[in-house]
């Protein structure tokens, strides 16, 4: 038996897996999102990795996401790819800046937008 | 000569709450809308928030901090009549609704409002606010502000680092600080229980092994000019340190999520009542507060777990603000509530009979199975603490007006370890 808190939204149930034969019994999720939160948890875990990356001409950070969840596994290594971007402006909000991140087939996109000629002062 | 400028809603603070208020106020009819901002930029405190997990109960979909905000700025721009003035600060607000502002671009400016909206935020309970020993050195910073600078300016505070509150900030910060490489020796909590929501201690400590010291404080910061470590011990049951059992943590970093205060500066100004239990304005079910044609909402009124709660509630405030120009929503009929067992503060504190009033309930302490209260409505709750809003919708058939007031209370519970 493995207790989770689920981690889908801020009610977080806590979801009870026991193993049941060849399959997984999954009890105690509010919604079915929570079912198939408990079961990749228990075979694949996934998470959106958000973090910043560098704006040429800028003393500003561009906030950045992965577009979908990706392997837990593969968060230290995204993490290594996103340190050596360097953006220049513009930039959208939902701009693709890497396809593939880290070989997860999950692109990485922007979650602000920078003006061509946005300073400090702007934010 | 002063420049005073007549217009029908000033709301104050350009943050996720005063955004949904002056969008609801416009969208209900009200034409002459000031937004006023301090930053040079709208959005609060959502541009620095740069995590997921917002949108999910107001969009119904998932969003980072950036991402919401632009939504609001999207919605912004569809409604020419809200003027929204940023870089420009409001120094006081009176009870007859004049609100003086001060801006590099224009001056000295007044607004002669019908009505104001009051969305100015909280900001971070600070080191000198829990008067913890030791010397003063530089690497002591508070959970938001370290958040801007990571995540706005790109510094890195430090190498290691401690945690002391595992506020919902501090918990999204000890991932922030893992992610970049700085290593989050022990997030701390004077507590039996986490303040921040179960999914945080999930999401940012457990994925990331970093331990979570319960009943645990700073006794003790060292360091002449840098942190260089800080003493820990375990609390007993009256929250105070046992010094004797204490350890020390080696850091260059101490990093406080210790509350967050609801900003009522200008409120107290006004002369708006203020509740002890929330630190905001008393309000009732339309977010009036006990100011004539003043209302209150966001994290002003009360501290939030969600976003989406404050763009909820401050719609509301928006659209009877828009009520209360066209003359409705006067001299209407309350229930103040009362606190009972187990709840530490409840919003509204005003309960307008003959409607249905979304409330925001905090818990004193973490209980299983218990039975919530509220008038004469009853709902089974599995799991309460005092780091989780509960929620609960009262209905009009669940007030009596002959009790006086409307009590609500957990009962029989079991407490949670």
């Amino acid at each position: 038996m493995t207790e989770l808190t689920c981690i889908v939204c801020p009610v977080g149930c806590r979801i009870r897996v026991d193993r049941d034969g060849n399959g997984l019994k999954i009890t105690g999720n509010g919604c079915p999102r929570g079912l198939t939160y408990a079961r990749e948890e228990m075979t694949a875990p996934q998470r959106t990795l958000t973090a910043v990356v560098e704006v040429a001409g800028s003393d500003c950070m561009l906030p950045v996401k992965t577009k979908v969840a990706i392997p837990k596994a593969k968060i230290w290594a995204a993490m290594q790819e996103i340190k050596a971007i360097t953006v220049h402006p513009p930039v959208t909000i939902g701009q693709v800046l890497k396809e593939d991140l880290a070989g997860s087939g999950v692109a990485l996109v922007a979650t602000g937008t920078i003006d061509q000629d946005e300073k400090r002062e702007n934010l | 000569m002063l420049n005073t400028k007549e217009v029908d809603l000033v709301v104050v603070g350009g943050g996720p709450a005063g955004m949904a208020a002056a969008v609801a106020a416009s969208e209900a009819g009200v034409e002459a809308i000031v937004l006023i901002e301090r930053q040079a930029r709208l959005g609060g405190i959502l541009p620095q928030c740069i995590h997921n997990g917002f949108g999910l109960r107001f969009f119904k979909e998932e969003l980072t901090g950036p991402e919401y905000a632009h939504r609001f700025m999207l919605e912004l721009e569809k409604h020419p009549g809200i003027e929204v003035k940023t870089g420009t600060m409001v120094i006081k607000v009176t009870a007859d609704r004049q609100v003086m502002t001060v801006s590099a671009a224009e001056g000295l400016v007044c607004y002669q409002a019908r009505a104001v909206i009051l969305a100015m935020g909280c900001r971070e309970r600070p080191r000198g606010a829990i008067n913890i020993p030791g010397t003063r050195p530089a690497g002591i910073y508070t959970a938001g502000s370290l958040q801007y600078l990571m995540n706005i300016e790109g510094f890195l505070p430090g190498r290691t680092a401690v945690i002391l509150g595992s506020g919902d900030i501090g918990l999204i910060m000890a991932r922030r600080l893992t992610l970049e490489g700085i290593q989050v020796k022990a997030v701390l909590e004077l507590m039996p229980y986490s303040n921040g929501l179960n999914r945080n201690v999930v999401q940012c400590l457990e994925d990331f092994k970093i331990p979570l010291y319960l009943s645990h404080t700073v006794t003790a910061i060292h360091g002449q000019k840098r942190v260089e470590k800080v003493s820990v011990a375990p609390v007993g049951a009256d929250l105070k340190p046992l010094v004797e059992k204490g350890f020390d943590l080696a850091c260059d970093t101490l990093v406080l999520s210790v509350g967050l205060i609801p900003e009522n500066e200008l409120s107290l100004q006004a002369g708006v009542e203020l509740d002890p239990a929330t630190g905001g304005p008393v309000v009732d079910s339309f977010y009036h507060t006990t100011v004539e044609g003043i209302f209150a909402c966001g994290n002003v009124a009360h501290v939030h777990d969600l976003v989406d709660d404050v763009s909820t509630e401050s719609a509301i405030a928006g659209r009877a603000a828009a009520a209360y120009l066209r003359g409705e929503i006067r001299g209407t009929r309350w229930l103040p509530v009362k606190a009972g067992r187990n709840i530490r503060s409840v919003v509204p504190q005003r309960i307008v009979t003959g409607q249905a009033t979304p409330l925001y309930i905090r818990a004193r302490f973490p209980e299983r199975d218990v039975l919530l209260q509220v008038g004469r409505g009853r709902s089974r709750r599995r799991i309460v603490s005092p780091g989780e809003t509960i929620y609960y919708t009262v209905k009009p058939e669940e007030i009596s007006e002959t009790d006086g007031w409307i009590g609500v209370s957990l009962e029989g519970g079991e407490i949670d370890d």
